[in-house]
Formats: structure tokens, C-alpha cells, sequence
């Protein structure tokens, strides 16, 4: 499987690249429609979001399938959604306000739509900017934490999306629709391990447990379970 | 149907028999590609003293604008009664009846009644109105009408002293218009309303036509109001009924979304829909490399139309 997935990267690559080079095309050839800067922006905004879900995708699918080596993916879709989310500001501060700031401030606080997308954005720059190994490891067990904040950047983005249409919500609304599938699995995920973990501490102990002994009871448990227990049980005992 | 330009037409601008045939070949060739129903176009087969070019200038208060270019306003409309999508209205609204065409003209009038299209247009001179339309989703375009003033047709049937409101209707027809059928979004038929003094304003007109031709159906054909310092969602299309009201009428986009939509809408870069600002607007045609606009207090038209509001908080009639 892995082998497989590994010689596929560069095809995923180059497929994530398709949909700007069909907007470069329509650029070239005016197909853009009556108001092509807006199109241009609808499309780069589309496809950032539709990269993001799928980038949501990955874990779920590596949890039913067992597939090894998915993280790649993921790292893959979550800088393509990053590359777009960017050319969509890009195209906003540039093609549309002409880079007038002014103009820009009134617009953005006069837009409770455009808050959710700076919102979103600035938590894709984050988790774009802590992709890197090095980062990984600096961030340590906080690295996780940081990147469950995709949830709340893709709710900010169905609102992005919902608050700017006059009242025709079939669009935002099935994506709003995968992302709560989405959110039920893992929270799924996340229960399921929760009553394992508890299954897995003597009742005993766990009343006797103060903080210090967390530390321990994490440590006996390190060398069987992967980070995402452990963090179960150390908030299952502090609380 | 038949529209006069003028009570008696020259014959020089009676259309020339060649360019009628050729008009009756592409029309029949359309037709054969099935691009087209025969509504629009049949009104060439025998109304010979449509002259939509060469129409004269109505009252023009501005410096003359730059029209957009036909192709983008032809297809670039929110039509909702066919499609949420601003293309797809195009093709579909050419399904639309237009012909026969009448309009009821009820409420406080001396003269109420089901009136033929024809016979309201035969007492009215149309003329060429060049006004910048101001959508409230924050772009424009700049549409050469062509129509008479709505207060030359109110006065044909006289407005009683109770009359304060004009209240006008979509036509509700669900077996053309998909939306309607469907019951989606909004509550149809669409109405929309004026104070009588916005009615009788002389920048206020109903068109019948655009860029020297008749109107399509995807603006509005047969007939529809124009009112250029308010949203473009207050210029309601397809009009079968005007009411002279005692009080204010509910405009729909009013009734779905009070706090979104006020009965007044004019163009105001101060005051912000609830979720965008209203600050600036796109320029449809205007290109890649060209910024926003910024708006202007009634789309331009204040040294006209501010006096109507002197006293009024305009933050609280939106
Ligand atoms: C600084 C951040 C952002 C700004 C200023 C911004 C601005 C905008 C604006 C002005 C529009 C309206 C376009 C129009 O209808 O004229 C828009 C639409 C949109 N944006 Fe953003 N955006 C931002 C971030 C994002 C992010 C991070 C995403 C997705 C990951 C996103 C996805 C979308 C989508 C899906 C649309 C709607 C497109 C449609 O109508 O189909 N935006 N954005």
C-alpha cells in the first residue's frame, strides 16, 4: 500500500495544480464571465475550501483503512489549501481593492462575512507555517493541539461562505453537511479510545491518582498506545 | 404586439422590408436551434413601427455615462424566479409568455382596470434613459433604458388623494419560472413598492426596451421598473400589476430578511448591509487590472432625489 501511495505523489501533486491552470486558461482566453476579477476570486475561494475538506478527509480514511503513509497526503492538501487560501487574499487585496487600505479596512469591518475568512486564513498561515519537521518537534505534544484548529477554520469558513450569499444556502450547506460527518467520526474515534483508555486503568488507582502520579501512569502506558491516548488519560485524570 | 414610439411614424423610420426579412431568417434559423421561444421576436412579424434604434433622449441629469457593454447586461441578472445563477436566467427565462401582455392597474386610482400592453405604451414616448444600476451585492453597470417616466402613466389613470404607495407584481407563472414552482427562497409572487413622490420622481421609469432593442426576457420584457438611486432588487421585472396603496406595501426581500433589506434601499456607501459593506462597488466590463469604484450617495443621483429624504435618518430607513 505504501509503495503504491509513494509513487502516486507526484501525480497528486501536479492533480492539485489542474484547477488553477484551468483559471489561467480562462484568464487567457476571457472566459471569466461579466465580472472576472469576483470569478477569479470565487474560484480560488472554492478551491481552497474544497481542498481543506479533503485535506479533513485524510485522517478518517487512514483510521478505517489502516493505510500507512497518508500523512503525506494530508501535508500535501493542507499546503495546496494554504497555496489557494493565499491567492484568493491575494487576489482580493490586489485585483479587486487595488491595494488601497483604506478601502480595505472599511470593507473588511463593515463585512462580518470577510472576519470568518481573515479568521480561517490566519489559522491555515498558522498551521502552514508549522508544517515543517522541525517545527514538529518543536511544538511537541502542542503540534496536535495547534492543527485540531482546522475544525474551527473550517467552520469559519462555511460562515465565510454562508453570510456572503443573499439567502441560497445549497452550497455552503453541503459542505456544512460533510464537515458535521466529519466532526461525528472523529468524535467517534475520540470516544471509542476514551472508553478503551478506561478500561485500561484499574478503577483503584484511579481514584488514588494525584497529578504527579500521571506523569507515571503516562509513562507506563507510553510504550503501548500511541499520543492521542495518552492525551485522553492525562485530561481523564485531572479532572 | 405593437409599441409606438411616436403617436405617427415617419416612414423613414419604418423598418427597411430587407432588414426585416434578414430579422425574420435569423429569427427563424434561431428558432430551428431552438435558442429561442417565439415570444420576443414574433412582435417583428407584423409590428413593423418598432423603431428601437434612434430613440430619442429622456431626461438625463448626469453627464452622459458609458454604457456596459449589452453582452454582460444580457447576462448578468438576478432573475430568481428562474435561477439563483446570474448565466443560467438567460437561457431559461426565454420560456417566459410575453405576448399578449396586460397589466392590472388597481387601488386608488380614478381609472382601475386590465389594461393591454399595447394600449398603455401607445400613449406613452419612449426615450433612452442612461443610468448606472447599482446591484446590493456590490457591483454596477451603467444600462441605456429605453421607457417613459412611471408618473406620466400614473397620471393617464389618475391617483386619488388617498393614494400615498405604489405597489407593483411579478408575474407569478410556476409552469416558466422554475422557482416559483418549487416555492424556493423567497415568497412568490415578487412585489416591490414606492412612496408616490419616488413614483412620480422623473428619474423613475418603466422600460420596455435596452441598447436600441426591445427588452430581453432575462431584464425584465416585457415590461419593468427602473428606479437608478435605489438597489437594482427595487427595479422589479416583469410587471402584471400596479396598486395604488393608502400605506406602505411589504416588499418581499423586506418580508424575508427585515433586518438585511429595508422598503427604502437606496444606494447609501454608508450604511452596510448587515454582513458587507456597501462602500464600493465591482464595475462589470470594467476589466482585470481595474480596482472597485467607490459608491456614491443614491448611486449619483442625490442633487436629484436627496430632497425626497431631507428628514430622514437614513441609517434607520434603509
Ligand atoms: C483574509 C482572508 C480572506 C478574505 C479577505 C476573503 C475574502 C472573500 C471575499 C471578499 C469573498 C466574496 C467574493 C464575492 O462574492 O465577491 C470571498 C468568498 C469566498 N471565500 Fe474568502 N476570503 C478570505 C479567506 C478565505 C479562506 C481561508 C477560504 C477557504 C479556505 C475562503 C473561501 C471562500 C469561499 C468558498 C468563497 C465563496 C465563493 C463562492 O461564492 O462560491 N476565503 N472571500
Amino acid at each position: 500500500m505504501l509503495l503504491r501511495f509513494l509513487k502516486l505523489y507526484p501525480l497528486y501533486f501536479s492533480l492539485c495544480l489542474l484547477p488553477l491552470v484551468g483559471i489561467v486558461i480562462d484568464m487567457i482566453f476571457d472566459n471569466l464571465g461579466a465580472d472576472p476579477v469576483q470569478a477569479l476570486h470565487i474560484r480560488l475561494g472554492d478551491w481552497s475550501l474544497r481542498l481543506l475538506w479533503l485535506t479533513l478527509f485524510i485522517t478518517p480514511l487512514q483510521k478505517i483503512t489502516q493505510w500507512r503513509g497518508m500523512a503525506q497526503y494530508r501535508k500535501l492538501l493542507g499546503l495546496y489549501t494554504f497555496f489557494y487560501a493565499s491567492l484568493h487574499v491575494i487576489v482580493y487585496l490586489w485585483l479587486d481593492q487595488g491595494l488601497a487600505w483604506a478601502a480595505i479596512t472599511t470593507d473588511i469591518i463593515e463585512s462580518s462575512y470577510i472576519w470568518f475568512g481573515v479568521t480561517a486564513y490566519l489559522i491555515i498561515l498558522a498551521l502552514a507555517v508549522t508544517t515543517p519537521k522541525a517545527m514538529v518537534k518543536l511544538l511537541g505534544k502542542n503540534w496536535k493541539k495547534l492543527h485540531r484548529y482546522i475544525y474551527i477554520a473550517s467552520g469559519a469558513v462555511i460562515i465565510h461562505y454562508y453570510w456572503q450569499l443573499k439567502g441560497n444556502m445549497a452550497e455552503p450547506l453541503f459542505y456544512l453537511i460533510i464537515l458535521s460527518l466529519l466532526l461525528l467520526f472523529r468524535l467517534a474515534v475520540w470516544f471509542k479510545n476514551r472508553q478503551f483508555t478506561k478500561m485500561m486503568i484499574p478503577t483503584t488507582r484511579k481514584i488514588r491518582v494525584v497529578k504527579a502520579d500521571a506523569v507515571r501512569v503516562d509513562q507506563t502506558l507510553a510504550g503501548r498506545s500511541k499520543g492521542i491516548v495518552i492525551e485522553e488519560i492525562d485530561s481523564d485524570i485531572e479532572t | 404586439m405593437i409599441i409606438k414610439t411616436h403617436k405617427s411614424i415617419p416612414s423613414s423610420e419604418i423598418t427597411d422590408p430587407a432588414v426585416f426579412k434578414q430579422r425574420r431568417q435569423l429569427i427563424k434559423a434561431m428558432l430551428a436551434l431552438g435558442i429561442t421561444g417565439s415570444g420576443i421576436y414574433s412582435g417583428f412579424a407584423d409590428a413593423t413601427v418598432v423603431n428601437w434604434q434612434n430613440v430619442p433622449k429622456g431626461y438625463q441629469p448626469k453627464a452622459p455615462l458609458t454604457a456596459t457593454s449589452a453582452d454582460i447586461a444580457k447576462n448578468h441578472t438576478n432573475y430568481y424566479e428562474f435561477s439563483f445563477n446570474k448565466t443560467d436566467s438567460t437561457t431559461l427565462a426565454q420560456v417566459l409568455p410575453i405576448d399578449p401582455w396586460s397589466v392590472e392597474i388597481a387601488g386608488e386610482v380614478e381609472q382601475p382596470g386590465v389594461y393591454h400592453l399595447e394600449d398603455l405604451l401607445s400613449q406613452q414616448t419612449l426615450q433612452e434613459y442612461i443610468y448606472r444600476f447599482r446591484c446590493v451585492e456590490a457591483w454596477s453597470m451603467v444600462v441605456p433604458w429605453i421607457g417613459f417616466p412611471l408618473a406620466s402613466l400614473l397620471k393617464k389613470v389618475k391617483p386619488l388623494s388617498g393614494a400615498q404607495f405604489v405597489q407593483f407584481t411579478t408575474l407569478f407563472d410556476p409552469k416558466s419560472m422554475p422557482n416559483q414552482a418549487d416555492n424556493r427562497m423567497l415568497e412568490w409572487p415578487y412585489v416591490e413598492g414606492l412612496r408616490m413622490d419616488e413614483a412620480m420622481h422623473p428619474l423613475t421609469i418603466l422600460a420596455t426596451g435596452m441598447y436600441g432593442d426591445a427588452l430581453p426576457k432575462q431584464n425584465g420584457a416585457p415590461l419593468r421598473l427602473v428606479v437608478p438611486w435605489k438597489y437594482g432588487f427595487k427595479s422589479i421585472k416583469a410587471i402584471v400589476k400596479i396598486e395604488l396603496l393608502k400605506r406602505a406595501p411589504l416588499s418581499t426581500w423586506s418580508k424575508s430578511a427585515p433586518n438585511d433589506y429595508g422598503f427604502y434601499a437606496n444606494v447609501n456607501p454608508d450604511v452596510p448591509h448587515p454582513r458587507w459593506s456597501q462602500s464600493s462597488e465591482r464595475v462589470l466590463g470594467a476589466g482585470f487590472f481595474t480596482p472597485r469604484r467607490k459608491t456614491e450617495l443614491f448611486n449619483g443621483y442625490g442633487d436629484e432625489v436627496a430632497g425626497l429624504y431631507s428628514n430622514m435618518d437614513l441609517r434607520h430607513f434603509f
